[in-house]
């Protein structure tokens, strides 16, 4: 463990700014929002968590895949893989954790996504622990938890008017070569080890029991009720970080153009309207059975991982209060029935 | 790091009316580069993403066969955009396709077996890859008695006409078309895919049925084939579902934890039962 004092920080930040795209926390009104810095004196380090996960620094909201113009004889095809090297400043334990979660959909059993593993694998993870975890937060229960270092290059633990430094893998440590810092003395260790106690949670959801319950109600009655409030707006998709749909479309004028993907979400009924007018989701019903199952089981079933971060952001961002810990201990609460369509 | 995005350029070099009504065409494409050609191994099931550049991008089954080497066939419904504009392209237009993508028909598991081949409507795409892989002559002695079923409303919207007057000939294929209502003129058996499976009766005996046609068609022959003996594991289906990227990772097509795209889209009726009704 090393030890980095707070004043320090900004310069280490502008040196970065030399070799690296540098993204971090930056107010942008009400909120915390990842930004592109070009000073380290933009950042804001004392927030609790963003609005939206740094998620879009490598899977963007709307980005080009390819271009291309068509000619007499051919069409010429311009690939838009972002090489850049990135480090991505001040995230929270459970967006790295996103990240993690991301990875299995991205490169799956038959496929690679060149755009997001190209740009993953030139990102560094620097992470802040959260000395003060939201009451919207539940991590912990997901086997996360506020100083985890699960996924991240460099963690940092905020004592103060310092940081005690871990190191967690090379790439983090190359991100510190040249600075020199020292070794965190056993007064800051005996800080850092206190901050992370004092650290509570204050909300939990129940995974025991839950796959296997959701495994039998896909028929089950309680999906026409617990959908109702919901409004589909998929503000709690935008804001997840595990999410990853979208869309592509193309872009073009004249000859020349641009295939474009856009975040796209379950939660919209043109997400799978068929051509013919069929909807095998047609209502809000199931598309909200599909975000449930598609996070606690058919991840599960797949990846054999949770697809959730314990974020809270859907908490938060929701407009009518739809909470997924209630979802979820209501779920729990169910009498399991034999599920018949 | 092989980008699954980027589709490869062919050449439009048929645009054919394939039914009465004009709503369906096939296209016929040319790769552009030979190594294209070469790098493209499907098997009958297979899809493929087929660009419009300019519109946009959509997914169709491959109606063309591996033993039809130099080109791809696709036989395509007008019903939204890329489709209308697909519909209304020249000749020699410059398209792109990207694939193969999804699983094909289970041809190792078929080898030995007789097959039942049941089809409705414009769903016969992909058949009639299967069945023309079937017939060639490399490939016939490794399958048993093939029996085809295949309904329209009226002759004039049974796809590929030439084929199915050249199955016809064959001894060695059992072709049975069957359409809604008498027409005149009309020589073949008349009533619906479920009554005309159940009057042919295909025996369940060491073989295997695949079936593709519009969900009411296989709601009732499904009892049909239950009937007959067909036990889930050896009844074949294609499912469809909107798609975008094809390669199970923009999250639309998927049936439970099963990816259309990726994991299909061909799966056993076993397969099926075991994931919810979203489809």
């Amino acid at each position: 463990m090393l030890i980095l004092n707070q004043d320090q920080l900004a310069n280490w930040l502008n040196q970065l700014t030399d070799t690296y795209k540098v993204f971090a926390p930056v107010k942008d009104g009400d909120h915390y929002t990842f930004k592109e810095i070009s000073s380290g004196n933009q950042v804001t380090l004392n927030y609790t968590n963003t609005k939206v996960p740094p998620k879009e620094v490598l899977f963007p909201r709307s980005e080009k895949l390819f271009c291309y113009r068509q000619e007499n004889e051919g069409i010429q095809l311009e690939e838009k893989i972002d090489e850049s090297k990135k480090v991505i400043f001040g995230l929270r334990p459970c967006d790295a954790k996103g990240f993690l979660l991301l990875d299995n959909v991205f490169n799956n059993d038959k496929y690679q996504d060149p755009y997001y593993l190209n740009r993953r694998k030139n990102t560094i993870l620097v992470g802040l622990g959260c000395n003060q975890p939201a009451t919207t937060c539940f991590c912990t229960s997901l086997g996360g938890g506020p100083f985890a270092s699960e996924g991240l290059d460099i963690l940092l633990v905020d004592i103060g008017n310092r940081y005690v430094v871990e190191v967690v893998t090379e790439k983090g440590q190359e991100l510190l070569s040249g600075l020199n810092l020292p070794a965190a003395e056993p007064e800051a260790q005996e800080a850092a080890r206190k901050v992370k106690e004092e650290a509570a949670l204050s909300t939990s959801i129940n995974l025991d029991g839950l796959k296997a319950k959701l495994d039998v109600i896909f028929y089950d009655p309680i999906w026409d009720l617990i959908h109702e409030k919901c409004l589909g707006c998929a503000a709690c998709t935008y804001s997840c970080p595990t999410c990853h749909c979208f869309d592509i479309v193309d872009e073009a004028e004249g000859k020349e153009g641009c295939r474009i993907r856009n975040w796209d979400a379950c939660m919209f009924p043109l997400f799978t309207l068929h051509g013919s007018g069929h909807n095998p989701r047609p209502t809000g019903k199931e598309r909200f059975r599909q975000r449930v199952m598609h996070k606690f089981k058919y991840f599960v079933d797949n990846f054999n991982a949770v697809a959730c971060v314990g974020c809270g952001r859907c908490i938060i961002n929701c407009p009518v209060n739809l909470d997924i810990r209630e979802v979820l201990a209501e779920i729990q609460g169910l009498e399991v029935r034999s599920d018949k369509q | 790091m092989k980008n699954p995005y980027l589709p490869l350029p062919m050449r439009l070099v048929k645009n054919f009316i394939e039914t009465e009504d004009n709503l369906i065409h096939t296209f016929t494409l040319e790769f552009l580069r030979e190594e294209d050609e070469k790098s493209f191994q499907y098997l009958p099931g297979q899809f493929a993403e087929v660009s419009v550049f300019g519109t946009g991008e959509a997914p169709f089954g491959i109606a063309s066969s591996p033993t039809e080497p130099g080109h791809l066939k696709f036989s395509v419904a007008k019903v939204g955009v890329v489709t209308t504009t697909l519909h209304q392209l020249p000749e020699g237009t410059i398209l792109g396709v990207r694939g193969p993508l999804g699983n094909n028909y289970p041809l190792e598991e078929f080898k030995g077996k007789n097959l039942v081949v049941i089809g409705g409507g414009f769903a016969f795409t992909t058949l009639r890859s299967l069945i023309t892989y079937i017939l060639h002559p490399e490939h016939r002695g490794d399958y048993g008695e093939l029996t085809v079923i295949y309904g329209a409303r009226n002759p004039g919207l049974l796809l590929y006409k030439e084929e199915l007057a050249e199955w016809e000939k064959r001894s060695d294929i059992n072709l049975v078309c069957t359409i809604d209502r008498p027409v005149e003129g009309w020589n073949g058996r008349v009533g619906f895919v479920p009554t005309v499976t159940k009057e042919v009766a295909p025996s369940a005996n060491n073989a295997y049925a695949v079936i593709c046609g519009p969900p009411v068609m296989i709601k009732f022959t499904m009892p049909v084939l239950e009937e007959l003996g067909f036990p889930p594991e050896r009844i074949i289906m294609s499912l469809e579902n909107r798609m975008k990227c094809g390669i199970g990772m923009c999250g639309r097509c998927n049936v439970g934890n099963k990816y259309v795209c990726k994991d299909g889209p061909v799966f056993t009726r076993a397969q099926l039962n075991q994931l919810p009704n979203e489809y």
